[in-house]
């Protein structure tokens, strides 16, 4: 029984295999193959300039790469664009925010159902039977399960550029999960974040993950918080996956050690992958 | 003053006027709109009118432009090709004129989708000249197609309704005014829903739309064709009007007094499309007094009235653009705010 | 066809284009320095031929010296506008900052309606009237003059860009404007020699363009065909800006030959269309690189 559940939360949902992706002589991507268990929370770790971003974004469908395929849920997203990846539950949120500015919280939460609504022109001029129905039933369901959760009721109104930068954040999941996500790609969610605001936001994944089973596969470089929460982590360097496994047996990874020793941003985040494996 | 506002359902919250004072102000205009012709001289009608014409064209700019962040200088254009069509229907044809205006307007959609076509690969100016080549080539075709006329262009017949011909500026105002209505809660419902949201997407930030579910070049084609129609059915509306079309009616100069219109009114607002487009209507005719008024003191006062009128519509695009950029809705809106504290104010 | 008669024809639209190819120097100048598309250029150039007129007819100068007073008044002009104009724009939206430039090429034209009348009006004679030929075939003497005064000064424009100190502040300014600060480039500056250089550039034209073909205030509509002409060369490219430049001058010429006048505008702009559709970013312009 216990083996048979194991076996249900290792089925992959997203399977990247051989991808590679260049920019003229310069490779973001080479050969990265790694897979996102079903109903876990996966994060990429790796220094600046992994590719951990431009991974994302071949994910999303913004690039296009040179070879390797993106399996979603069974189909190969190869030739599927960007809108009708997110249309599929592909969702996600992005390393430098990218909230509209002229639109409230609730308008920008409200968009990101955008692809599960069938409101044509015609109904939107009038307002009138489909289109009414379907905006109420958003709103209320908007309020009811993603506002409540995220507890962000008393901000619903206010322009997006006057929100701090956490509450800018959460927001932008609020959105993402408005998408009906399957999975819920977050980039770099608690970068620039407090102690209290990482704690918060560590807690909403979690809660995503748990009540509404949705599999989750973030960036991040607070290793801290990965440790903590992720159930997987694939490590990226130059483009190349260089380990994979549970936080325990890639905290003691020497090829993980070296690369951030290697890199720029040495001392602090070395100390702590010690400190965790200690 | 107003306190709090409460409501009890996201059906309220929803709504486009939400509050008493608003559905008051707007029951008032209603009402005042219904009486305007019973009491307004015909010069005022016609004014009435022309405002309302423009409004129209205004709104369908600003979808586009003021929305979806797509500049547009083919609005007079895509006016023309209404007006063109409606006109021709009407000579050759002498089909209901309510449908004329939906064939023109519909006409113009297509037009719109055409020329918006670019707008996936080119952005901002190359779109802008985009469409002043599409105005350039419209131009050339009209005034050269024995079909629109060639240079003469078309004298056509008033429109009718059961024998009943409307031709005067009392009649006209009950054909344009209640069209112009239903155009601008038209405009005003569609930015309510999924299809305006996706709209400001696209203007802020359209990269990050495309990865959050939003297809750019079917919205951006949208956005076109939507506005183009807005512009064919003002434009089918101002050939009812002046009834005698011709190449010369709708000059580029037209396009740049709608994006005008929409900037003094304040971009991306509803408000703004009609505030922008009646006091732009209005301020050459202010000017026309003014200089009426002047002639027993400065007897060359009419003769300088059209450089005047140019230099007036240069310094109110400069002076709004630089002293109040988001237009006289954002003025209106402190008005308001101000109001809503009065007497009590901080 | 004959074949004389065509080279005549191209000649002269050839003449025409380095006019355009001058204008649009202008016009890439401020672009590339400022990154403000002026929809107004056509108006500097009309203003450039009216302080001609004022200087040469109205103050009684010889026309020798009214020249560079007309192109002083438009470097002061230029001055001006980028210091009361643009400069409280900086940061706006790129379509506000182009509306204003319409909003000063409107008010402009009525200015100079208001005092100087609609009636287009001749500027006096100071060109050379000696008839040249290029083998057989003529070339009128102001056309040949234009033609010269415009390679001469786009080619001054072309050397400084590449050698002098200045050439490369603004090149690092066009790049990255931020970056540019941070290494010490006075910015503001760059973009008032910018506007100086650009709109006195546009007024020798517009003395140009007015001694071949007349003033009036509707003059501003030779804006139009440089807008053609910076859009098919690319915004940012000054080599654009030439070959786009000659491109529409000889093809109007052609068109306005063999087709007839009303054909000019529009064979041209069914041009530029094609050409957006193929290279959205005209021939030598640059395409910038979009990020998430």
């Amino acid at each position: 029984m216990s083996l048979a559940r194991a076996d249900m939360a290792a089925r992959p949902i997203l399977e990247v295999s051989g991808l590679s992706l260049a920019f003229g002589g310069l490779r973001a991507l080479s050969d990265v193959s790694f897979t996102v268990p079903e109903e876990a929370i996966t994060a990429v770790i790796g220094p600046n300039g992994a590719g951990k971003t431009s991974l994302f974004n071949t994910i999303s469908g913004f690039y296009r790469p040179q070879a390797g395929s993106i399996i979603f849920a069974g189909e190969n997203l190869q030739g599927v664009r960007a809108p009708q990846r997110a249309a599929r539950g592909l969702a996600r949120t992005f390393q430098n925010i990218a909230l509209f500015r002229g639109m409230t919280v609730l308008d920008n939460i409200k968009l990101g159902r955008h692809a599960h609504m069938r409101t044509g022109v015609l109904d939107a001029l009038l307002y009138w039977g489909r289109a009414q129905k379907e905006e109420l039933e958003l709103r209320a369901e908007i309020e009811e399960r993603i506002i409540d959760f995220l507890e962000i009721q008393h901000i619903r109104d206010a322009a997006v550029g006057t929100l701090s930068y956490g509450l800018q954040k959460r927001v932008e999941l609020a959105r993402a999960l408005a998408m009906r996500p399957r999975i819920l790609m977050l980039d770099e969610p608690v970068a620039g974040m407090n102690r209290e605001e990482t704690e918060d936001m560590a807690r909403f994944i979690l809660d995503v993950k748990e009540e509404w089973g949705v599999t989750i596969l973030m960036v991040e470089h607070d290793m801290g918080m990965v440790m903590d929460i992720s159930d997987h982590v694939v490590v990226l360097n130059f483009g190349q996956v260089i380990a994979s496994g549970t936080p325990r047996e890639v905290q003691g990874n020497e090829a993980v050690i070296a690369a951030y020793l290697g890199s720029g941003d040495v001392g602090e985040i070395a100390r702590r992958i010690k400190a965790e494996a200690a | 003053m107003r306190i709090g506002t409460l409501k009890t359902s996201y059906g309220a919250d929803e709504a486009l006027f939400d509050s008493s004072v608003q559905r008051g102000l707007l029951v008032l205009l209603a009402l005042g709109a219904v009486a305007f012709p019973f009491v307004a001289s015909p010069y005022w009608l016609f004014l009435a009118c022309l405002c309302a014409i423009n409004v129209a064209s205004a709104t369908g700019l600003n979808l586009l432009t003021g929305y979806t962040g797509l500049v547009s200088l083919g609005q007079a254009a895509f006016m023309s090709v209404g007006a063109y069509a409606v006109a021709v229907l009407e000579i050759r044809l002498g089909t209901p004129f309510l449908l004329n205006l939906l064939i023109g307007a519909a006409l113009a959609a297509v037009i719109g989708i055409l020329v918006g076509i670019p707008s996936l690969r080119v952005k901002g100016l190359y779109l802008a000249i985009a469409t002043i080549a599409a105005s350039v080539i419209l131009h050339f075709l009209f005034s050269h197609w024995s079909l629109t006329g060639e240079a003469r262009g078309l004298s056509m017949p008033p429109a009718s309704l059961f024998g009943y011909v409307i031709d005067q500026p009392f009649t006209l105002y009950w054909l344009i005014m209640p069209v112009t209505c239903l155009m601008v809660l038209g405009a005003a419902n569609l930015l309510r829903t999924r299809i305006g949201r996706a709209f400001i997407a696209i203007r802020d930030r359209d990269i990050s739309a495309e990865v959050l579910g939003i297809p750019l070049l079917r919205y951006k084609l949208t956005s076109f064709a939507i506005s183009s129609f807005y512009a064919g059915l003002a434009g089918g509306l101002w050939a009812y009007f002046f009834r005698v079309v011709t190449p010369e009616s709708f000059p580029l100069v037209n396009s740049i007094f709608y994006l005008a219109a929409i900037i003094v009114g304040g971009m991306g607002t509803i408000l703004g499309g009609i505030l922008g487009a009646v006091f732009m209507t209005l301020v050459p005719e202010l000017l026309k007094f003014a200089a009426n008024w002047l002639t027993p003191i400065y007897p060359d006062a009419l003769a300088a009235l059209a450089p005047v009128r140019t230099i007036v519509f240069g310094g109110l695009i400069v002076g709004f653009l630089i002293f109040e950029p988001r237009g006289l809705a954002e003025i209106w809106r402190r008005v308001r705010r101000f109001f809503h504290l009065w007497p009590f104010r901080t | 066809m004959d074949m004389l008669f065509l080279a005549e024809v191209a000649l002269a639209g050839l003449g025409a284009g380095a006019l355009y190819a001058l204008t649009g120097v202008a016009f890439v100048l401020i672009y590339k320095a400022t990154r403000v598309v002026n929809l107004a250029i056509g108006e500097i150039l009309m203003l450039g031929g009216y302080a001609f007129l004022g200087f040469a007819a109205g103050l009684g100068l010889s026309p020798w010296i009214a020249l560079p007073l007309a192109i002083a008044a438009g470097g002061v002009f230029g001055w001006v506008v980028e210091r009361s104009l643009i400069r409280p724009m900086l940061g706006e939206n790129p379509i506000s900052v182009f509306m204003v430039t319409i909003g000063l090429g409107s008010i402009l034209a009525g200015a100079v309606q208001l005092a100087w009348g609609a009636d287009p009006l001749r500027l006096p004679e100071f060109l050379p009237g000696t008839p040249i030929f290029i083998g057989d075939a003529y070339l009128a003497p102001k056309v040949a003059f234009g033609f010269a005064a415009a390679a001469v000064v786009i080619g001054l424009f072309l050397a400084l860009f590449r050698f002098s100190r200045g050439g490369v502040a603004l090149k690092a300014t066009a790049a990255d404007q931020g970056a540019a600060y941070s290494v010490g480039i006075d910015v503001p500056r760059v973009f008032s020699i910018a506007w100086i250089l650009a709109c006195a550039t546009a007024a020798g034209a517009g003395v140009l363009v007015g001694a071949i073909g007349g003033i009036s205030p509707t003059m501003g509509v030779f804006g139009l065909s440089v807008l053609v002409v910076v859009i098919i060369g690319g915004l940012d490219s000054l080599a654009g800006a030439l070959v786009g430049g000659l491109l529409i001058g000889l093809v109007e010429a052609l068109a306005g030959t063999f087709l007839g006048g009303e054909f000019k505008l529009v064979v041209t702009f069914a041009l530029l269309l094609v050409l957006l559709m193929v290279r959205p970013y005209g021939l030598f312009g640059t395409h910038e690189i979009e990020r998430l």
